[in-house]
């Protein structure tokens, strides 16, 4: 196993291997390490939010600063915690299981994953050269437009680089799933986890464009003079509101589907039972990325597109909690008649579902168009998206990380202490985010840095910042589990969990080039099906032969920073044109990695069949 | 759909009560304890959707709790392998139907209610139409037709609709006015248009819901809801002020003086003078809130004066006028606190 290898190498070569891997595997250790990194980050700004509004007309931060910090949490927890743990998600299980050997584009893969780090660098930059972007995760123009300092030129640079990276990793997992598929599974044999990022991916595919381009007018507004979002010159605010909720709506099911898949895979797997309503799952999937491209104005109601519009979108909305109702149920009756063990992973599923249910509940109560004058950026909208956000994504990474844990590092995470993580955690959560509903009805506008004493909201506040400090422990505990596990877990066999799907039928952690053979799949949930017959393991569909594989390549990280480098240049030439050196510099640095990859031939390399056969083939 | 929920309602407040230990909110900021008609409109709406999403939510959760303590793995069946069920057409169809008639339910109120909510002034009518401006981090209120300003009270009569008109001098603002109506964003580019209409007399919250600065939490206002017969007043009132007219007392009148040689009178005007730099401030003596925010005391007052920026940061007032020592200070603040043109005050609108 190569980690073992490289632990000998010590440390330089361990940090080598990973600057310049290709595999899949390394680069969902990247993209976890990366989002666990700035999930602390956004999580210390969330704290020091709820701290703020524990008591009224508290000044223990500043009132911009309050908005910098609204605006990075939001930021940081959507773009560069959230977003790289699915990433995570899909490099660790995707190829295992579809039965490939990498993604289709493993040098895309690499690129995209440091791509990602260099955008939330420059936006985390901000923090230590001036001040953050406080103009909130939304960045409305004109407030966005006309913010003194350099605080939201960060954000559109650091969103426009790691935008490219996503957009770079969806449209390689798409090929993946379209062409890696080992023999005989079929779209509807695939498992529902990869029929989820197949949706999330095509989602990414339409709507990052439409983010990019709102970053390219607002990055022209602001660093080159024009005005597209200036109405004193003709601009128009309203284009950007649409341009990001267009992109921002799909996001949200990008982020929450490959949940609903993580959810698909840990309770058949702990009911021992099938997916319940198989096939009405993968439609649902499909129908919910679909519609969730024609409903973006119902962030909008408030805006003054007259009653049509928001007669039509409100109508759109609700028909979305369809599909989402057929997946609860689904679920709800995937464990009838099952054998439910209750793990942490299960347990984090068992969480989910009425918490998601609570956060689907506001969602059709914010679709009411009407209703929603009331919601509408109020803490009533603030304890939706947490349900949603935290009672759905958190929960369902929670999940994914216990149940794949050992499938990536080999090793358990410890139950007990999962299951203290969860207790705390989702006690904390209802208790911080369940009296937001109320406390926005009572007139509590979001993205309020203070409240004065006698209006009622008090209470509500103490009991949110003390539910706060509850998830926090929780996340804490989860974070020593981690180390402990690494310290003291105990190694798991391929299959920890009497799973069902293909990725348990290889070592844990997979060897380099996954599967020697590539297996041949005759069902769905291909290991179970084999199971069943009285086969240990699937049949392969090739003999065992060379087996090919990508080299490894620096050129990824090497163009990802000379974009970071051209992005100070870009942000800095407003106040000095010699910054335009290090613009140039930079960009010189990308383009002369790119026209390397393009002219140096790289093969790859072969493991060879001899190899493979004396043993685990290094 | 008025009054037909009623008993919904009781029950709901009920509710809310016990789990918010402060009840469902102060009074007149609320949207829990509506006193107007767009408020009313909501809540109703948001109580139809509470009611059926319960239904829905119980019905999860009795599945759910039956599920869980039914079928969770018993000691010694750890090796038994349960009937694998590929689904259930019936069931499926169940789920998919239910769920679309309920949304119905909901759906066509809310089309109606969108539709009543947006309907226009009526050709012809004399409804009263004032103009909103939300700026950085105040609001201003010009009565076009009747030729009077205010700014931070919007007065307004009781039991008819009035039309605002809102639009902003910088950024993206959102009048919002809880116990009285939803809210509506106040745009740079566009003016939008909505009908308040309140029930009783009384002064209400109002707050500005989208990020638009640094002092975003603290761009209160408030409206001060009379009888027509009051309101009738006021306006006159309103329209007979002399902004020339000389104070009584003689710090008040070196008040006066110091208002116009410190540089205040650039930015703030008395009377109906259009400008709105500032707030207008032709009925300053009678404000509920000082900047909205602070309660009225002379005392407020001048600490505003002195240093704006500690009470709301970012505020463009900040620097915009000559030095003032606290002396001066609290003549200007003498000058202010006799403004009172009309009898009408938010007074009238709270004994009722």
């Amino acid at each position: 196993m190569s980690t073992a290898i490289a632990q000998k190498q010590g440390f330089g070569a361990i940090l080598w291997d990973y600057l310049t891997t290709v595999d899949h595997k390394k680069i969902a250790h990247l993209y976890l390490f990366g989002g666990g990194f700035f999930f602390i980050i956004g999580g210390l700004e969330a704290m020091i939010i709820r701290i703020q509004l524990i008591k009224p007309a508290n000044d223990f931060v500043s009132a911009g600063f309050y908005n910098e910090l609204l605006t990075m949490h939001g930021t940081t927890m959507i773009f560069f915690a959230a977003m790289p743990f699915i990433f995570a998600l899909m490099n660790a299980v995707v190829p295992l299981q579809i039965g490939a050997r990498d993604v289709a584009f493993p040098f895309l893969n690499a690129l995209g994953f440091w791509l990602f780090l260099a955008g939330g660098l420059i936006l985390n930059a901000s923090w230590l050269l001036g001040g953050a972007p406080d103009a909130g995760w939304t960045a409305y123009a004109p407030l966005s437009t006309t913010s003194p300092g350099h605080g939201v030129d960060f954000y559109v640079l650091g969103l426009q680089i790691s935008g490219a990276g996503t957009l770079i990793g969806g449209i390689n997992f798409l090929v993946t799933i379209v062409n890696m598929r080992a023999p005989g599974m079929t779209y509807m044999r695939m498992p529902l986890f990869t029929w989820t990022i197949f949706v999330t991916s095509a989602l990414i595919l339409f709507a990052f464009p439409a983010l990019t381009v709102g970053l390219f007018l607002m990055m022209f507004d602001r660093l080159f003079g024009s005005a597209f979002f200036n109405p004193d010159m003709g601009g128009n605010t309203i284009i950007w509101e649409h341009l990001f909720w267009i992109f921002g709506h799909p996001e949200v099911y990008i982020l929450i589907l490959p949940a609903f898949g993580v959810f698909s895979e840990v309770i058949p797997t702990f009911s021992k039972k099938r997916l319940f309503g198989y096939t009405a799952m993968v439609f649902a999937t499909v129908l919910i990325g679909f519609l969730g491209f024609m409903v973006w104005a119902h962030h909008m109601f408030t805006v003054g597109l007259g009653p049509a519009a928001n007669a039509i979108f409100a109508v759109a909305t609700m028909a979305i909690a369809v599909p989402t109702g057929v997946k609860i149920f689904n679920w709800l009756f995937t464990m009838w008649g099952g054998s439910i063990r209750v793990t942490t992973a299960m347990l984090w599923a068992l969480g989910f579902i009425p918490t998601f249910t609570l956060g689907g509940m506001t969602g059709v109560m914010l679709a009411s168009a009407v209703a929603d004058y009331q919601y509408q950026d109020s803490y009533f909208v603030v304890a939706h998206f947490h349900y949603v956000i935290v009672g759905g994504v958190i929960f369902g990474i929670f999940a994914s990380l216990h149940y794949w844990w050992p499938k990536m590092f080999g090793k358990m995470l410890n139950e007990k202490l999962g299951k203290l993580t969860f207790w705390t955690f989702f006690i904390g959560f209802h208790l911080t985010f369940f009296i937001q509903h109320f406390l926005g009805l009572m007139g509590m506008p979001r993205r309020t840095w203070t409240y004065l004493p006698g209006q009622g909201l008090d209470n509500g506040n103490l009991i949110s910042t003390i539910g706060a400090f509850l998830m926090a422990f929780g996340v804490i505990v989860f974070f020593y589990n981690v180390v402990y596990t690494a310290i003291k877990g105990e190694k798991v066999s391929n299959d920890p969990w009497d799973g069902r799907t293909l990725e348990w039928t290889i070592a844990s952690p997979p060897p380099h080039y996954n599967f020697k053979q590539i297996p041949l799949v005759r069902g769905l949930d291909a290991l179970w099906v084999e199971k069943m017959e009285g086969n240990k393991n699937l049949m392969p569909s090739e003999p065992l032969d060379d087996i090919h594989m990508p080299n490894s390549s620096i050129l990824p990280f090497v163009m990802s920073l000379g974009l970071f480098i051209a992005s100070f240049g870009f942000i800095y030439q407003v106040d000095d044109l010699r910054w335009l050196i290090v613009l140039i510099g930079g960009m010189l640095i990308t383009f002369g990695a790119m026209f390397v990859r393009s002219v140096k031939d790289d093969h790859g390399h072969h493991i060879h069949k001899e190899d493979l056969e004396k043993g685990d083939g290094l | 759909m008025k009054g037909w929920m009623g008993k919904f309602r009781v029950l709901f407040i009920l509710g809310s009560t016990a789990l918010v230990l402060s009840g469902c909110g102060l009074e007149n900021l609320t949207a829990l304890d509506p006193k107007g008609y767009g408020a009313q409109v909501s809540l109703d709406l948001i109580i139809l959707s509470i009611v059926i999403m319960v239904f829905v939510f119980l019905v999860v959760m009795v599945i759910y709790t039956f599920v869980f303590f039914r079928f969770r793995q018993k000691k010694g069946q750890e090796d038994v392998i349960p009937k694998q069920v590929e689904g259930n057409k019936v069931l499926e169809v169940i789920w998919t139907v239910i769920p679309i008639i309920l949304l119905l339910i909901l759906a066509v109120p809310t089309v109606t209610a969108t539709f009543d909510l947006a309907e226009g002034q009526p050709e012809g009518s004399d409804l009263l139409n004032v103009n909103v401006t939300g700026n950085q981090y105040w609001w201003n209120f010009s009565y076009d037709d009747l030729d009077v300003q205010t700014s931070q009270d919007l007065y307004i009569p009781t039991g008819e609709r009035v039309y605002i008109d809102m639009k902003s001098s910088d950024v993206i603002h959102s009048f919002w006015l809880p116990s009285i109506s939803g809210k509506m964003d106040v745009n740079p580019e566009n003016e939008n248009t909505m009908f308040i209409e309140a029930q009783e007399e009384g002064v209400y919250w109002g707050k500005c819901a989208e990020l638009c600065g640094p002092s975003h939490s603290l761009m209160d206002f408030r409206v001060v809801a009379v009888s027509p017969d009051e309101f009738d007043q006021w306006v006159t009132d309103m329209k007979n002020v002399d902004p020339e007219a000389e104070p009584e007392t003689a710090s008040a009148q070196e008040g006066k003086q110091l208002f116009s040689d410190k540089g205040c009178i650039s930015c703030h005007a008395l009377g109906s003078s259009p400008t709105a730099i500032g707030p207008n401030l032709t009925s300053f003596g009678s404000r509920t809130k000082f900047a909205g925010i602070l309660d009225p005391t002379k005392e407020n007052l001048v600490d505003w004066i002195m240093d704006p920026e500690s009470i709301k940061p970012g505020n463009k007032m900040t620097g915009n006028y000559k030095e003032v020592t606290e002396e001066e200070a609290s003549k200007i603040a003498d000058y202010l606190l006799q403004l009172e043109p009309s009898e009408i005050t938010p007074e009238d609108a709270e004994s009722e």
